[in-house]
């Protein structure tokens, strides 16, 4: 299967396709259709990549961590997605969806948020493009991300609280879903990560991909290891599409209590096959972990497609690893990233020197997000 | 398969069919037995699921109540094979709880506790071949959705593939209560109607007796949920649950 083309049917192996109410079904074709067309227009392409420039900031960096590989006895770079404009890799895709939005003639985005990063973006986009946007977001990341709430009624946007279920992504997803369905005329979902119906894997993977294709031009040397957090799985996804037909080994870190490739088992949630955390029976069980973006117990199907046929890895870091590493990154480095990507870090920090990641290894890990969001939670505010 | 769970019906008797959440009550099985006293031609079977994406704020509310009180798959269907209820039953649920079990092992569980359909709202024509043919061998009707928007091409294969009856959602939004019925309702059984021979039942805002007649001159029938799920969910005890399942079966005629 390559992994440039459209997956047919939205396919990547076992996993993937559009498990969504025959309401939806019309309203993913269309989006799909209106992909297909966008991506191979020139028009399109050009002024996703004129706002990507002159708008959002990038190319991204790719900085040595020059301290940090000197005190773990390997050659670090980070993509510093925490440069781009509102903090995070989110907005390369809510850019690409809101030009596509707006070319399909949708006068409103519906979006679901857990840290709020991807609901800062969003807000971003609708205030760029003229677009209205609501955003449904866990009560519980309400609390403990209310900066980004904050952000995001400042940029004109409606946060709508998410009070069902665990309070977090997988219940805020379900809601934007919900809210969809009733409004499929006028409204365009943007999901902000890989998973979900087709064509949402495959179109926000390709809105991301322009992370993995610039680290390799920017790369001095062809990494030994690519590393990324995983929740859902979009900054990887982006990361690892510049690299998979590399001999680099492409590492997923997932939250110790959201690690549905580690934990999880096939399963349907959000609209796509793929690896889930469920009980016995089949019901979807509630993730735990102090980063919000990643407190989800589902995953992007292409990761559970690389991980099925052993292209990509997974590993968990714990809550504790994550906050230690958000502190070792910034007294090292000066860069304070988010609780997220600190997964990334965190991994790096443990494995580097043992057999897991060799000394001497050239590792480019993706810096997913920037932490300003997060410094309540690590003063010891809500967790 | 055109295997019909309900008669078709051009004049008279319409087909009246309630929703109930499994394990909503301790002795939840009583409303199954009062819903075919009251009137029912068939009963759907909510199966509770964790995210329940299809569903508006109160099938959500008892999904949840059901679960928090420790109903399973298991215990629902063992509940199921310990009552006889005279009217087909069909259960409702979402792909995950389908696909954890595997599809031929969950038809067959289903089978075994008398259920005779099946309804898995996530899982659209497109993908539901796997659960077509498990429903298939264990002699489980196969009930697909059809909505406002289902163009005409899959129209044809939905009621190409469907059996038991064809469920037309009568709105496009998700299972709730709604002011009137909603004008797409007609040209939608009316499309279903000439596509097919199955009956074809409107569901989704059948909110009481005056929508239920409403959609019962223009379906063969009606699925009315949400609107007995907000009365169990406020305390009506079966016999109380029979008066306004009386009531919805005297208007629809």
């Amino acid at each position: 299967m390559s992994l440039m083309t459209e997956p047919a049917g939205g396919r990547f192996g076992d996993f993937g396709g559009r498990c969504v109410p025959e309401s939806l079904v019309p309203a993913c074709a269309a989006v799909a259709a209106a992909f297909r067309a966008a991506w191979a227009d020139k028009t399109f392409r050009d002024e996703l990549d004129d706002l990507l420039a002159v708008y959002a900031g990038r190319p991204t960096p790719l900085t040595p961590a020059q301290n940090l590989s000197a005190q773990l006895g390997i050659s670090l770079w980070l993509k510093r997605e925490d440069l781009a404009h509102t903090g995070s890799h989110k907005i390369n895709n809510v850019l690409g969806q809101g030009l596509l939005a707006r070319r399909m003639g949708r006068t409103r985005l519906i979006a679901e948020t857990g840290a709020g990063q991807h609901g800062v973006a969003t807000a971003t986009a609708a205030a760029l493009l003229g677009l209205s946007a609501t955003v449904y977001m866990g009560t519980r990341d309400m609390e403990r991300q209310r900066l980004n709430v904050h952000r995001m009624e400042m940029l004109g946007a409606t946060v709508v609280p998410v009070t069902s279920g665990s309070r977090t992504l997988k219940d805020a997803t379900n809601e934007a879903m919900r809210a969809w369905v009733a409004d499929t005329e006028q409204a365009h979902f943007l999901l902000g990560s890989v998973g979900g119906p087709h064509p949402y894997p495959w179109m926000v993977r390709e809105f991301q991909r322009v992370i993995g294709s610039e680290a390799r031009r920017q790369a001095p040397v062809t990494p030994d290891v690519v590393v990324a957090c995983v929740g859902g799985g979009s900054n990887a996804a982006g990361t690892f599409a510049g690299f998979v037909d590399t001999p680099a080994r492409l590492v997923g870190v997932e939250a110790a209590g959201g690690a549905a490739m580690t934990n999880g088992a096939p399963g349907v949630v959000h609209g796509a096959r793929s690896m889930v955390l469920q009980d016995e029976e089949g019901q979807v069980a509630e993730a735990e972990s102090i980063a919000a973006g990643l407190d989800y117990p589902g995953v992007g199907p292409e990761h559970a497609y690389l991980g099925a046929v052993g292209r990509s890895e997974y590993r968990t870091v714990t809550d504790d690893e994550v906050v230690a590493a958000v502190r070792r990154l910034a007294r090292t480095e000066g860069i304070i990233c988010a609780l997220e990507s600190a997964h990334a870090v965190a991994w790096v920090l443990r494995a580097a020197g043992t057999a897991d990641l060799p000394a001497g290894s050239a590792v480019l890990l993706t810096l997913s997000g920037r932490g300003d969001k997060d410094m309540h939670t690590l003063i010891g505010g809500t967790a | 398969m055109t295997t019909s769970l309900l008669p078709r019906v051009v004049h008279g008797r319409k087909a009246l069919v309630p929703y109930v959440t499994g394990g909503i009550t301790a002795g939840w099985t009583d409303y199954l037995l009062a819903a075919e006293a009251a009137g029912a031609d068939a009963i759907e079977i909510g199966l509770p699921f964790s995210d329940p994406m299809l569903d508006g704020p109160t099938i959500q509310e008892a999904s949840d109540r059901a679960l928090a009180r420790g109903a399973t798959v298991a215990s629902i269907l063992a509940d199921l094979s310990a009552v006889t209820v005279g009217v087909p039953l069909v259960v409702m649920t979402y792909a995950n709880l389908v696909m954890r079990a595997g599809p031929t092992v969950f038809c067959a569980r289903l089978a075994e506790a008398g259920v005779a359909g099946l309804l898995v709202s996530d899982l659209p024509v497109d993908e539901v071949a796997e659960v077509e043919l498990a429903a298939a061998e264990a002699g489980l009707a196969l009930i697909l959705l059809v909505a406002p928007v289902t163009t005409d091409e899959r129209l044809a294969e939905i009621a190409r593939r469907a059996s038991g009856y064809l469920y037309a959602v009568s709105v496009m939004g998700t299972t709730g209560e709604r002011a009137g019925l909603a004008d797409s309702a007609g040209v939608l059984a009316a499309r279903v109607r000439a596509a097919s021979d199955l009956p074809v039942l409107l569901g989704f805002g059948i909110s009481g007796p005056a929508q239920a007649a409403a959609a019962g001159r223009v379906a063969d029938g009606v699925v009315v949920g949400a609107a007995l799920m907000r009365r169990i969910l406020d305390g009506a005890t079966p016999d109380e649950l029979a008066v306004d399942i009386a009531a919805l079966r005297s208007a629809l005629g």
